[in-house]
């Protein structure tokens, strides 16, 4: 692809690969001020551990094998929340969005406990469920099905109408009008509420560990916290941002590929 | 042969080589080959929308392959009454039959807006086109015809959105014909299209026309576009069909020539007469 000429310019030097780097300027400048800051003593420890403390103490729960084993566990209660959310709401989206008689029967429904904060459960969660994984998978499960739900009614209403005019006059059947009109049609509002479920999972999913569970990273950094171990703290945290930041490219990749037809996505 | 002898009379007006062959062509194949398109008969049709009645009793003789259109003022039911021949809305009163069959299948309607798919493919657009019979294997080759007869052949992989308002249009045409239809329908095809291009397109249209010889019904807001591709113009007012001109005009027929203009101003003369207006035409 590249002539030279085509490189993104950097503070007045032409390098390859610079449009993936740019991006991380900022985070790896505050990660230096924050350093600085730390060993001139300008923010006690106490406060907040030097970022090389913070890599120290991730290093030891690496060698020892804990770090890689609470984010797998909290990575699969993610994503199984989310598979069982998501494909609920996305089933409801499509039925109340092509059925008026399920619109009817359901959405006021949908609706009611839409507005309940679904962290606000978590007392009656553990009522129910108890702190075993059924608790935690509820919990993201219900807190990621409503973006689902609702982007994917949007996007099924949304559908251009003439279009669907045009396939009926060309002869299409209703399930070749829904595969090649409708779902087309809604996946680009479907991928918002995907991008907007992600977020939800993972804050979901940081306050379900941290209240009831015996792993995962949210437990890892509870029991950091009870023991005042800050840097491990700082460590989830981190964690946190950079696992938010892997989906929500993960996310992108997937719009980008499916959603190539679109005028947004052309290259001029 | 008589209309090309015309020409050769001494107060025709002169014209070149390349009009006198096609003109010859045309007389000829109108001469020998039967149209392949539908006949429409059209009986006493109604079709009112909630209290508003759009269509006021509509009869109408269609011979195959005759090209119609239907000019009006904004609301006066040419829509409609295309949307009814083309199966799009329901009959209140009347009945429409093509031939010997009440409905057939291939009624296709060309748009003013493209209505492409943006998620597929230039040639995958063209081959909805097909119906039922996409999925046979001749689909490809067929919809690449098709194509080829708009001249984008050479846009086939290309997505929708890359193209221009005529070039979409084009692929829209090209929908509409790669089945081979025996009527096909026009609802203001051109009305978003700049000036240049709307030309182009009509020639286009007529171009296709000759070579398939379909029945063309074509709803204009644009009586220069009537009077320059159709045989017989209809004039709809208050949903009757108030004045049924024939366009004797012989093919090709060139824009800005005095008989076009004339039978183009004594139309508009008929549709400004329903207003006040000084008929200063």
């Amino acid at each position: 692809m590249s002539s030279v000429e085509s490189l993104p310019r950097v503070r007045g030097l032409r390098l390859p690969h610079a449009d993936g780097l740019v991006q991380w300027i900022v985070p790896l400048a505050i990660v230096l001020i924050w350093q600085i800051a730390s060993e001139t003593g300008l923010v006690p420890a106490r406060v907040l551990p030097a970022p090389s403390d913070v890599a120290l103490a991730g290093w030891k729960l690496l060698l020892s094998g804990e770090l890689a084993r609470n984010i797998w566990v909290s990575f699969w209660r993610a994503a199984t929340g989310f598979v069982i959310g998501g494909s609920i709401g996305f089933a409801f989206g499509l039925a109340n969005g092509l059925s008026q008689l399920s619109n009817k029967l359901t959405d006021t429904t949908l609706q009611m406990v839409r507005n309940v904060p679904h962290l606000a459960l978590i007392p009656l969660v553990i009522l129910w469920f108890g702190i075993d994984e059924s608790a935690k998978l509820f919990l993201v499960a219900l807190g990621v099905f409503f973006p689902i739900y609702l982007n994917t009614l949007h996007g099924v209403r949304s559908v251009d109408p003439q279009l669907i005019e045009m396939g009926r006059i060309y002869g299409m059947s209703d399930g070749e009008l829904f595969r090649r009109v409708i779902f087309p049609g809604a996946l680009p509002s479907i991928f918002v509420g995907v991008r907007f479920a992600l977020g939800i999972m993972w804050l979901t999913l940081i306050v379900a560990e941290t209240i009831a569970a015996s792993s995962g990273l949210g437990y890892m950094a509870m029991q950091a916290r009870e023991f005042m171990q800050i840097d491990v703290v700082v460590l989830s945290i981190l964690i946190y941002a950079l696992l938010g930041k892997l989906a929500d490219s993960v996310a992108r990749v997937l719009e980008r590929l499916t959603l190539s037809w679109h005028p947004a996505f052309q290259k001029h | 042969m008589q209309e090309a002898l015309r020409f050769l009379s001494p107060d025709a007006e002169p014209v070149d080589r390349a009009d006198f062959i096609e003109q010859a062509r045309l007389a000829w194949r109108s001469s020998e080959a039967p149209s392949r398109g539908l006949p429409l008969t059209i009986r006493g049709l109604r079709k009112s929308f909630g209290d508003n009645e759009v269509l006021r009793g509509i009869d109408l003789n269609i011979p195959a392959g005759q090209f119609v259109a239907i000019v009006g003022r904004s609301g006066c039911g040419k829509s409609t009454l295309l949307r009814l021949i083309a199966g799009l809305e329901s009959i209140d009163a009347g009945t429409i039959g093509f031939g010997q069959e009440t409905r057939p299948e291939d009624v296709r309607v060309m748009f003013q807006e493209p209505r492409l798919l943006p998620w597929a493919r230039v040639l995958s657009n063209v081959e909805v086109g097909l119906g039922r019979e996409r999925a046979s294997p001749d689909a490809q080759a067929r919809a690449e015809r098709a194509l080829a007869e708009v001249g984008l052949d050479d846009k086939r992989g290309q997505w929708p959105a890359v193209l221009s308002g005529g070039q979409k249009q084009r692929v829209a045409l090209a929908r509409a014909l790669v089945s081979d239809p025996r009527i096909l329908a026009f609802d203001e095809p051109l009305g978003a299209l700049d000036a240049l291009t709307r030309i182009s397109m009509q020639r286009l249209l007529e171009r296709v026309w000759r070579d398939q010889a379909f029945t063309a019904i074509l709803v204009t807001h644009d009586v220069s576009e009537a009077v320059a591709l159709a045989d017989r113009v209809l004039v709809i007012e208050n949903g009757r069909i108030a004045h049924d001109i024939h366009v004797d005009i012989p093919r090709p027929r060139r824009r800005g020539s005095a008989d076009l203009a004339s039978l183009e101003g004594s139309i508009l003369r008929e549709l400004l007469q329903s207003v006040d207006e000084p008929p200063d035409l």
